[in-house]
């Protein structure tokens, strides 16, 4: 169905090639994976299969593509339009009209369809995806799980053969990820569409995938089925990893194949002594506490009295829906959001009172767009204007801390050129160069690859050992798994959880990480604690 | 079934007119068009506050929740903006001699002037007439503001857009396009701006702009990529059968169209041509031919113009040219109208002006084809 033969893409003043002697083959109504680190030319490699590359991007593309047997040479991204439906990774940036109906008729309005024709088409397609009820609303109030199935829809009404989806579940809590994948299921496993979906979360689609794509650094690309790939590549999910570990054959895709190998495990578990979380639960003394805070805009009221207290030392994990009241009550603790009621107190200062230059050096916040905080050109300025922004000598901090936390940055690179963990970095190292006490993320996981993620656990152990609070809002359930010291869960603008990480992970069923759901009911969160376990019981 | 009321052939004939359905915005601009053209031609203040409450009605029984239908509000607010300008004007730079004949309200304290502003005056008497003259001129200004400002409320300007002929939908894509990005930048300065501080707010000139203008831009430049990759995708240009020389041929023609159609519009009034109802020349109709037949795509219509609602705008016209037109002027300042102020055709207006009450809300009428059938009947009651 798809088959790129010898294809190697270079875009100009590029240093090597993006993709370099790439053979692929995937067959009809496979649902083919791809992974690699950020950056390394996975949506260089689904652009190829559309067209868009090299005719949208620009770039020079050697070799063959060819879709169902048209060869993307000879035929621009609009002519694929029906063979192939192309899904980008924010959907919302992608949406032409402004309902629903518009947006899923929008395709077929281009490719002349007839018109009794299309609305038969919509009214199918609507069904299938299970967003019949939203037909006429508009897009910008639909959720993000609605708007990523309206973006599928949207490419399926003209009837492609191949779907390309570009990391489809980034920004969307589990459970609209959940439904997002089991549409996409459906459509591989009813309709026999081709899939082929760029993830970095593994965990949740390795299990269905008929082949993983791996693109290495270089631009060359290994592929194969799941259970020989995942047994030698390092970006695994956690449950791949514990099969490793714990030698088991063959190696186990989801929590239900673990948990049929996984009883000798628990027996052993069982007989030890009940683990130490990797963090000694160190409370140090009150950091900030804050009283009944509520924010609300106009008519919602996004968070609702919540009272929230941060110890020195102690990283929290704030878990929630989409548009439960993170980022809202993130912003108000910092200071710089609106606050209608409550306080907050740090130390004897309200955050919210003080100015800007003030309330930073109290509280830092990552937001979840770290490019709005950029607009210099290279990476040295940014340095040395956060330096002049924290009232310290030029040269000097920024840059320091910026290498402890991601080594060898160009210091003449332009930011918006990063890789994502690498603006985070920098982000980061912009906030910090004021030295607060409170440090707080919002959503900073989304769109970095496992490597980032573990240079991300790594600077905030540190963060928390230097004797900070550290918040971080976020939907990976892994990441909070290996992090978290405490979790608070929200929901519709009230705290519904608060406490240990092992006790709120453990016990709900939504925010489980994989290795609990294999060795319930045994309390282990991740790969390191059984290891250490394990290790410790010898 | 016994006792149910039965509809007559006429009401039954057209009860399809009467489902509630979405109107095509074209008729929301040419309803206000028409009621433009009316205004335009009075200065009678209940007439003008009769216009008014129309266009506040309307608005409030029939738009949307989207976010072009709140800025109703604002045209009220800059309307009545203009009345009060025109009045502080009028008494402050009026000029108006306390002749016979006319009351004066009070009198400011005339400040001379040098001789090169000698056309000038401030202060002097403030008159009634002249107040009133002002108030009365300034309402009709900001009628005409407020209708096209009920016609942007209500109309969707996409859909109005798409309703282009053939040969101009690349522009009118364009257009679309530019109205999406309108509010899209404005929330992107709002959310740099908040994340400005959380650098501390440089006070720097150079900086604040450069911090804010930066994101922004950039934000917007990725936005637009994405946006014209996913319509790439989606088959957008995706024109068959058309040679490079075809393509130049049909763009130039229909460049020339569209100059020599604004100049046209430009030499007549163009109240004139709405009233009159001049075709394009030929030149102009060919440029837009050869455009419309390069274009192969379909639309999706499901809506049908309300008749209902155009002739309305129509007939409020008629009225008012017919009885009386302009006012009668004295030196380009118009004068109270001596006319009676409300005469019954006028007032026959409001209620067909105010739209067809069984038009409501957003539902296209052929949706629910499949839907238990539910006819309304003029009363309100329902019969299955």
């Amino acid at each position: 169905m798809i088959e790129l033969r010898d294809v190697w893409v270079s875009y100009k003043d590029a240093k090597h090639p993006t993709l370099a002697g790439v053979d692929l083959h995937i067959g009809e109504g496979e649902l083919a994976l791809v992974v690699g680190p950020t950056g390394v030319g996975k949506s260089t490699l689904l652009g190829a299969m559309n067209g868009l590359v090299p005719h949208f991007t620009g770039g020079s593309l050697r070799g063959c593509v060819s879709v169902d047997g048209l060869d993307t040479r000879t035929h621009r991204p609009r002519d694929l339009a029906d063979v192939v439906g192309f899904v980008g990774q924010d959907p919302q940036s992608g949406f032409v009209t402004d309902t629903v109906e518009e947006e899923l008729a929008y395709s077929m309005e281009q490719l002349a369809v007839a018109p009794d024709v299309m609305r038969k088409r919509v009214e199918e397609t609507m069904d299938l995806l299970g967003i019949a009820e939203l037909h006429d609303r508009p897009l910008f109030e639909l959720s993000g799980g609605q708007q990523q199935r309206v973006a599928i829809g949207a490419a399926l009404t003209a009837h492609p053969r191949i779907l390309v989806l570009d990391e489809p579940t980034s920004a969307l809590d589990p459970v609209a990820a959940e439904d997002v994948l089991a549409t996409v299921l459906r459509l591989v496993h009813d309709l026999s569409v081709t899939v082929v979906l760029a993830e970095h979360r593994l965990e949740r689609v390795v299990q269905y995938a008929d082949r993983i794509v791996e693109v290495l650094p270089g631009g060359s690309v290994k592929h194969g089925p799941p259970a020989r790939m995942l047994s030698f590549t390092n970006v695994a999910p956690p449950v791949v990893e514990l099969g490793r570990f714990a030698g088991w054959e063959p190696l186990p895709l989801s929590v239900r194949d673990a948990r049929r190998h996984a009883s000798p495990l628990r027996t052993r578990l069982d007989d030890l002594v009940m683990p130490l979380t990797a963090r000694k639960p160190a409370k140090g003394p009150l950091l900030l506490r804050s009283c009944k805070v509520i924010v609300r805009y106009n008519s919602t009221v996004a968070v609702r009295e919540v009272s929230l207290d941060l110890y020195a030392g102690e990283v929290v994990v704030l878990m929630g829906r989409n548009g439960s009241g993170k980022s809202s009550l993130l912003w108000a603790l910092q200071g710089t959001g609106t606050r209608q009621g409550g306080s907050v107190l740090v130390g004897t200062s309200d955050p919210g009172s003080l100015s800007a230059e003030r309330a930073r050096a109290l509280v830092g916040l990552v937001p979840q767009t770290s490019t709005d905080l950029l607009y210099l050109d290279t990476v040295a300025e940014e340095c040395t204007q956060a330096d002049k922004d924290a009232g310290l000598e030029s040269g000097t901090t920024t840059r320091k801390l910026l290498d402890s936390l991601v080594p060898e940055i160009d210091d003449a690179s332009h930011p918006r050129d990063l890789s994502e963990g690498q603006r985070l970095a920098l982000v980061l190292a912009i906030q910090l160069a004021a030295a607060p006490k409170v440090i707080l993320l919002d959503e900073p996981t989304r769109g970095l690859d496992y490597a980032a993620k573990r240079l991300l656990i790594d600077t905030i152990d540190r963060l928390a050992a230097e004797g900070r609070a550290v918040v971080i809002s976020t939907h990976d359930v892994e990441f909070a798994a290996m992090t978290a010291d405490r979790v608070v869960v929200m929901a519709s603008g009230e705290i519904v959880a608060d406490g240990p990480a092992t006790d709120i992970l453990v016990a709900s069923p939504a925010f489980a990480p994989q290795v609990s759901k294999v060795l319930a009911p045994l309390p282990y969160l991740t790969v390191e604690q059984v290891k250490a376990a394990l290790d410790g019981g010898r | 079934m016994p006792g149910a009321p039965s509809t007559s052939v006429f009401a039954r004939r057209f009860a399809g007119w009467r489902l509630p359905r979405t109107l095509h915005p074209v008729a929301w601009w040419l309803w206000a068009i028409c009621l433009v053209v009316a205004v335009t031609q009075t200065t009678n203040p209940l007439l003008l506050a009769l216009v008014f409450v129309v266009l506040g009605f309307v608005v409030s029984s029939r738009r949307t929740e989207a976010p072009w239908a709140r800025a109703f509000k604002y045209y009220l607010y800059v309307a009545l903006t203009v009345v009060a300008i025109r009045v502080v004007f009028r008494s402050v730079f009026g000029g108006d001699v306390g002749g016979p004949g006319s009351h004066v309200i009070f009198t400011l304290p005339r400040i001379p002037l040098p001789a090169w502003a000698a056309g000038v005056q401030i202060g002097g008497p403030v008159t009634l007439e002249g107040t009133l003259s002002a108030l009365y001129s300034g309402l009709k200004l900001g009628c005409l503001l407020c209708c096209l400002g009920a016609a942007n409320a209500l109309a969707n300007p996409k859909r109005a857009l798409r309703s282009l002929p053939g040969a101009l939908y690349e522009l009118g894509v364009a257009a679309v396009v530019t109205f999406n990005v309108g509010p899209q930048l404005v929330e992107g300065v709002q959310r740099v701006r908040r994340a400005r501080k959380l650098r501390g707010g440089s006070s720097q000139k150079f900086h604040v702009l450069r911090s804010i203008a930066i994101p922004v831009l950039e934000d917007a430049f990725d936005r637009s990529l994405r946006l014209a990759a996913a319509m790439d995708s989606r088959g957008f240009g995706r024109t068959d059968n058309a040679s490079r020389a075809l393509r130049r041929t049909t763009g130039a023609l229909m460049i020339i169209g569209l100059l020599l159609m604004c100049r046209r519009l430009r030499a007549d009034r163009s109240v004139r041509i709405l009233a009159h109802g001049t075709p394009p020349s030929g030149r102009r109709r060919a440029g837009l031919y050869r455009g419309a037949r390069r274009r192969e795509s379909t639309r999706r219509s499901n809506e049908l113009p309300a008749r209902s609602v155009e002739s309305s705008g129509v007939i409020g016209r008629r009225n008012r040219s017919g009885s009386g037109g302009c006012p009668p002027r004295i030196f380009g300042r118009e004068s109270i109208p001596d006319e009676p102020p409300l005469q019954p055709d006028h007032v026959a207006v409001a209620p067909i002006g105010a739209g067809d009450r069984n038009c409501r809300g957003r539902a296209c009428g052929n949706r629910h084809s499949t839907a238990a059938e539910t006819i309304t009947n003029a009363d309100g009651g329902t019969r299955r």
